[in-house]
């Protein structure tokens, strides 16, 4: 059986329609990497799986439509990881942590427990945060918050991570950080990675599948080798994609 | 559907409850911080009665006993205990409502007052009392319920008007839109005005909010409201932390922010009703005490709630012996008093924060 299974779906924000009849799955294990221009509806695509929008089509996990999921039900299947984070208050680097286990204790009645505590502390070690888990996350680069969220979702231990530009703001640093923590997360068998990626560079290194989307509609999907042809990525771009890429690296060869 | 692991912290046996809240001990020293300020609030006023006297005098009213001898200023029944009862009541009901609202929308500005919550119960206090408006068997509930209902609709105009103006219900949409609101609340209180010129004292008595003439029934429905209420929102700290990261973030680590967003919506406005139908529009008191708890306690609700609930009568005790004493034998309306006092104390602390990064 497929982790996740979209068929159809369809998004609609008022009379425009944002994303037209995509359908695309994942098994355990892959990677799959939504590419497009701006504007192409791959964060709606993630709201929708995510129960944060209306759509028409389906979206099964696990054979079972998601919308039939409570949201605490859901949670601990399928974790978000957002491209932006403005946390408002100063919070401690634990507590936001502490957070990703709400879903296995949800309800004004439950309390978190000392495998919750556990896990938050394995995550904490994973992604290096232990030693400020008391910090306020107020005084923290992007990068660091984008590593607290990280590690709110690795406390969450889903089975489907869900990450919209997940490295967007990072300098390359975190961005190798992020990107070789989720690789070794993947690595346990069943779970499986959707991200949404604007690099393409990272899409081919990482991603074991492609979601092709060019204004709310898939152009192509598949194993990441077959989509992101030079031929396609140019008709979606209207550029010569390739050869941009290839000119930007050649640049090293001055240093 | 994959499990990774054989125990994912729903399946634990009889795991040990871990706290987030505060101990026994820290419930203790705010409790003790707002009891010996109801007894200073009691025993401060235009005739002053030694503190003995009034603790004796507090027993004896728990406990139903006659009053002893010597004390007979407060009459029967004790009506400066009464008055300082409501107020803390009051006072710890509208700042557990602030630090709720501050909570759920992630922002530092929000409160009855400064959404237009607490003007919107005001028009529906004041609608009721204008046309007469009651429920038979039940001559105090037409006020009640028609400010509860007004304060709900209000809110729920406030902030559908914000979403549709700016999704992300930022601090400035609100307060815009919450600052108009009250200004057209005001319009039709002025209208009403003209058309029940008889009522013109009351009116004014909800706009500037006063709790001198409560009750001891005004006392047990506060308390009630706040059990119900307050309870309801206390038992939701951990949703409100959610939100107070974020509300996407929210929604992601399982939170049914609809259902929650609404409860909250409900229990504040039930809670900021009663408060005003009680004492009319208190202002700044669910604004400024969140804020100064947090500074004690943290952002999280699991100890700023409880925490704002003890400051918050503490603060409105304090506000109340000021409008009784500061130009004694005048009286001054507190909601005139926590408008002045927590004016500065708010500027202070926005510009401390802001100064700070926070």
């Amino acid at each position: 059986m497929k982790m996740l299974e979209v068929r159809d779906l369809s998004v609609r924000y008022g009379a425009l329609e944002v994303v037209r009849n995509v359908s695309f799955s994942v098994e355990e294990g892959e990677w799959l990497m939504i590419v497009g221009p701006n504007g192409a509806g791959k964060s709606t695509i993630v709201n929708a799986i995510s129960q944060g929008a209306d759509y028409t089509g389906r979206i099964a996990f696990c054979g079972r439509d998601v919308r039939s999921f409570k949201s605490s039900e859901l949670a601990r299947h399928i974790g978000v990881l957002s491209q932006n984070h403005m946390v408002g208050y100063a919070f401690s680097v634990g507590e936001v942590v502490r957070l990703g286990r709400y879903a296995y204790a949800p309800g004004i009645f439950s309390r978190h427990t000392d495998e919750d505590e556990e896990s938050v502390a394995q995550a904490l070690a994973l992604t290096g945060l232990a030693e400020i888990e008391k910090q306020s996350v107020l005084t923290l680069s992007g990068g660091e918050l984008q590593r607290v969220f990280l590690a709110q979702i690795f406390a969450q231990d889903p089975d489907l991570l869900i990450l919209d530009e997940p490295t967007n703001h990072l300098d390359l640093v975190y961005q190798k950080q992020v990107f070789s923590l989720i690789e070794q997360w993947r690595q346990t068998p069943g779970r499986a990675v959707i991200s949404v990626v604007h690099d393409l560079s990272l899409a081919l290194a990482y991603g074991s599948e492609a979601l092709l989307l060019n204004r709310g509609a898939a152009c192509a999907v598949g194993p990441v080798s077959d989509v992101l042809t030079a031929e396609r990525l140019n008709e979606v771009y209207g550029m010569d994609v390739k050869e941009w890429m290839q000119t930007m690296l050649r640049q090293w060869e001055k240093l | 559907m994959s499990h990774n692991e054989p125990n994912r912290g729903e399946a634990a046996a009889s795991p040990r409850i871990r706290k987030e809240g505060f101990g026994a001990l820290a419930y203790l020293g705010f409790a003790l911080v707002a009891a010996v300020t109801l007894v200073l609030c009691v025993s401060v006023g235009s005739v002053a009665v030694p503190f003995g006297n009034t603790v004796r005098i507090i027993v004896g009213a728990v406990a139903g006993k006659e009053l002893p001898a010597g004390t007979e200023i407060f009459d029967r029944p004790p009506r400066r205990l009464v008055r300082v009862l409501c107020v803390a009541l009051t006072g710890a009901s509208l700042s557990v409502c602030g630090g709720a609202m501050q909570g759920l929308l992630k922002n530092p500005l929000a409160d009855g007052s400064t959404l237009g919550v607490s003007s919107g119960a005001s028009l529906g206090a004041v609608i009721a009392i204008a046309f007469g408006i009651t429920f038979p068997g039940l001559p105090f509930a037409g006020t009640m319920v028609m400010a509860m209902l007004f304060a709900f609709g209000s809110m729920l105009a406030i902030l559908t008007m914000a979403y549709k103006l700016d999704y992300s219900l930022s601090t400035n949409s609100i307060i815009l839109i919450g600052v108009i609101f009250s200004m057209l609340v005001s319009s039709v209180l002025s209208l009403i005005i003209t058309f029940a010129p008889d009522r013109v004292h009351s009116i004014t008595f909800w706009t500037m909010g006063s709790l001198a003439g409560s009750s001891y029934r005004n006392a047990l429905v506060l308390l009630i409201a706040l059990i119900v209420c307050g309870g309801v929102i206390l038992r939701l700290a951990r949703e409100l932390n959610a939100f107070a990261v974020g509300e996407d973030n929210a929604r992601h680590v399982g939170v049914n922010v609809k259902k929650v967003r609404l409860t909250v919506l409900i229990a504040v406005s039930a809670l900021i009703g009663v408060c005003v139908s009680i004492g009319g529009t208190i202002g700044f008191v669910g604004l400024v005490t969140p804020h100064m708890v947090r500074m004690i306690t943290g952002p999280n609700h699991s100890r700023l709630l409880p925490a704002s609930v003890f400051g918050g009568a503490t603060f409105l005790m304090l506000c109340d012996l000021a409008a009784r004493t500061l130009f004694n034998p005048r009286e001054l309306p507190i909601g005139v008093v926590t408008s002045l006092i927590g004016a500065v104390l708010f500027i202070v602390i926005f510009y401390r924060q802001r100064r700070a990064g926070a």
